[in-house]
C-alpha cells in the first residue's frame, strides 16, 4: 500500500497522455519523497543529534518503476568508520519501509564539503556544544602551501559565544572535527573542520 | 525501528553485527563505476593501486602503534586520526586494486592474505617509529611526498584514482601541516629536542630517495596519463621540506639512499627485515581464523 504524498505541482512535468500514467508518476514521486525522508532522517552514529541529511552525506535518492531504491552517499573522510553504520542503517530503514530492494551507492566525486551541512544541522551542532564550520576555503588550483603557524581564525565558543578561543589540536574525536578551548569560559569544545 | 538507538540496524538487520573495525565490511567502492579507461592496462592499474594503497596501509599500521604510547593525549588522537585517514585511503585503493585485478580478491584479502614479497609499499613506511621526533620526520617526508603526488593524481585519466586523490589531498594537507608544525617546534625548541630531530633525520633520510624512483608500472601508467611519475616530484618536495627544515633550524643530511637488493626495492616487493614483523602482527588474527569476520 502506497501513501500518496505528491501534490499536482510535483508531477507538473509528467507527460499527461493518460490518467494511469499520471497516477503512476504521482506514486513514484511520493515513493521517492518517502525514501528521501527516511534516508535523510538516519542519525549520524558519532553525533546522533544530527541526521545524515543535515550533514549533507545523502547526495541523492532514486526510486525506479519497480520500487527499487538507490541512495547515494558521500563520506566526509575516506576513513570515516561511521559510513559503514550509516550504510546499514539506510538499508535497514528503507528495507523495513517495504521497498523492493535498497542499494546504497558511494559517490567520491565531488568530495564532501562542510558547506553541505544544512542550517538546521548547524543549529543542532551548536546546541550540542560542537561549533559548526565556517565557510569552507576554496580548493587551491596549484600546490597547497605548507602552514607553519598554528594560528587560525578564531571559532566562536558554542557555550558562551566568545571569540577569544584557541585551537588545541587540529584533530579530534572524529575525523571531521578539531579541538578548541574558550579562554573566556574556559570550556573546551569541538569544531567541525572546514573542508571542501 | 528505535529512533533513539542508532546502532539498532547492526543487530536487527544483520546477524553479523559489528562496529567499525575488523574485516568483512561492505565494499567501500560500492556503486562506484569500476570501468577501466580505454587503453589502460588493467593489470598495471591493479599493481599501481596496490603500491599507493600499501604505502598508506603500512604507515597506518605503524602510526597506530602510538595509540596508548604517545607523549600527550592530543598527539595520540592526532596520530590515530592520521592513521585512520591513511587506512581509509588504503581501503579505497586496495578495493580498486581488487576490482581491476579481477581475481576475486577484495581489500581484506589484499591486506591480510598477501605475503611480504607481494607488498608494494616503499620501505620508508615500514621502518619502526623510533621516538616521537623520528615519527614526525618520517611523517613530514611521507605527507609532503604523497600530497605532491596526489595533487597531480587528481588529473588522472582513471576517474576512480582521480576521485581518491581529490579526497586525499584534503587529508594529506592536514597531515603535512601537523608534521611541519611539530618539526618547527622540536627543531627550534630545546637543545635536546633539536638533537633528537637531527637523529630522526639521519635515520629517515636514507629511505627518502626511494620515493622518487619510478617503477616500470608507474612509468607505463604515467605515459598513459593514469599514474604520476614520482621522479618529477623531487624539486617540489625539496622546496617544501627545506622551507620547513629551515624554519626548524635543521638541515637535510647528505646521505646515500638505502640500496636495494640487486637493485630491487619496496615497489618490487623487496623489503627490510622489519616488514615481516609488522605483517605478522597485522595479519596474525586474519590468518589464524580464515574467513572469520570481526
Amino acid at each position: 500500500m502506497v501513501t500518496r504524498m505528491g501534490g499536482a505541482a510535483e508531477v507538473a512535468d509528467v507527460d499527461r497522455d493518460g490518467g494511469a500514467d499520471v497516477d503512476g508518476a504521482r506514486e513514484a514521486v511520493a515513493r521517492e519523497a518517502a525514501a528521501r525522508e527516511l534516508a535523510a532522517r538516519v542519525a549520524d552514529p558519532e553525533m546522533p543529534f544530527v541526521t545524515v541529511g543535515e550533514l549533507g552525506i545523502v547526495r541523492g535518492v532514486e526510486v525506479d518503476g519497480d520500487d527499487r531504491v538507490a541512495v547515494t552517499i558521500t563520506p566526509t573522510y575516506a576513513g570515516c568508520p561511521a559510513i559503514e553504520v550509516i550504510r546499514r542503517e539506510i538499508r535497514a530503514r528503507l528495507g523495513a519501509a517495504g521497498f523492493a530492494s535498497v542499494e546504497v551507492r558511494t559517490a567520491l566525486d565531488p568530495p564532501w564539503s562542510s558547506d553541505w551541512i544544512t542550517a538546521e544541522g548547524r543549529r543542532k551542532l551548536a546546541a550540542a556544544g560542537i561549533a559548526p564550520p565556517g565557510a569552507a576555503p576554496a580548493r587551491p588550483s596549484g600546490p597547497v602551501p605548507v602552514t607553519l603557524s598554528r594560528r587560525r581564525p578564531a571559532v566562536p565558543c558554542p557555550a558562551c559565544g566568545s571569540a577569544d578561543t584557541v585551537e588545541l589540536s587540529a584533530f579530534g574525536a572524529t575525523a571531521c572535527k578539531d579541538l578548541w578551548r574558550c579562554r573566556a569560559c574556559a570550556e573546551p569544545f569541538e569544531h567541525i573542520k572546514e573542508i571542501s | 525501528m528505535d529512533d533513539e538507538n542508532v546502532y539498532t540496524a547492526l543487530s536487527e538487520a544483520d546477524t553479523d553485527a559489528r562496529w567499525a573495525y575488523g574485516t568483512g565490511f561492505d565494499d567501500p567502492m560500492a556503486g562506484v563505476d569500476p570501468t577501466v579507461p580505454d587503453g589502460v592496462d588493467a593489470a598495471d592499474l591493479a599493481v599501481y593501486c596496490q603500491m599507493l594503497g600499501d604505502d598508506a596501509l603500512i604507515l597506518a599500521q605503524r602510526l597506530i602503534e602510538w595509540t596508548a604510547n604517545a607523549p600527550e593525549l592530543e598527539e595520540e588522537v592526532a596520530l590515530a586520526n592520521i592513521a585512520l585517514d591513511l587506512l581509509g585511503q588504503a581501503r579505497w585503493l586496495l578495493a580498486r586494486a581488487g576490482q581491476t585485478e579481477g581475481a576475486g580478491r577484495d581489500e581484506d584479502a589484499l591486506a591480510f592474505l598477501r605475503a611480504e614479497h607481494e607488498f608494494r609499499n616503499v620501505r620508508l613506511v615500514e621502518a619502526p617509529n623510533g621516538d616521537f621526533a623520528e615519527t614526525i620526520v618520517r611523517l613530514l617526508a611521507f605527507a609532503t611526498w604523497r600530497l605532491a603526488l596526489f595533487e597531480r593524481l587528481t588529473g588522472s585519466r582513471d576517474p576512480v584514482l582521480a576521485a581518491i586523490a581529490v579526497n586525499g589531498v584534503k587529508e594529506l594537507t592536514y597531515h603535512r601541516d601537523y608534521a611541519a608544525q611539530w618539526t618547527v617546534r622540536l627543531g627550534d625548541g630545546t637543545d635536546f629536542s633539536h638533537t633528537r630531530m637531527e637523529a630522526g633525520l639521519a635515520a629517515v633520510e636514507p629511505l627518502v630517495e626511494e620515493l622518487f624512483a619510478a617503477h616500470d608500472v608507474e612509468r607505463r601508467l604515467a605515459a598513459d596519463g593514469v599514474a604520476v611519475d614520482p621522479s618529477g616530484l623531487r624539486p617540489g618536495f625539496d622546496a617544501v621540506r627545506d622551507e620547513v627544515l629551515a624554519a626548524a633550524t635543521l638541515a637535510r643530511p647528505e646521505v646515500a639512499g638505502l640500496a636495494g637488493v640487486s637493485g630491487l626495492t619496496g615497489r618490487d616487493g623487496v623489503h627490510t627485515e622489519e616488514m615481516g614483523r609488522l605483517l605478522a602482527e597485522m595479519q596474525c588474527v586474519a590468518r589464524a581464523y580464515p574467513g572469520a569476520t570481526w
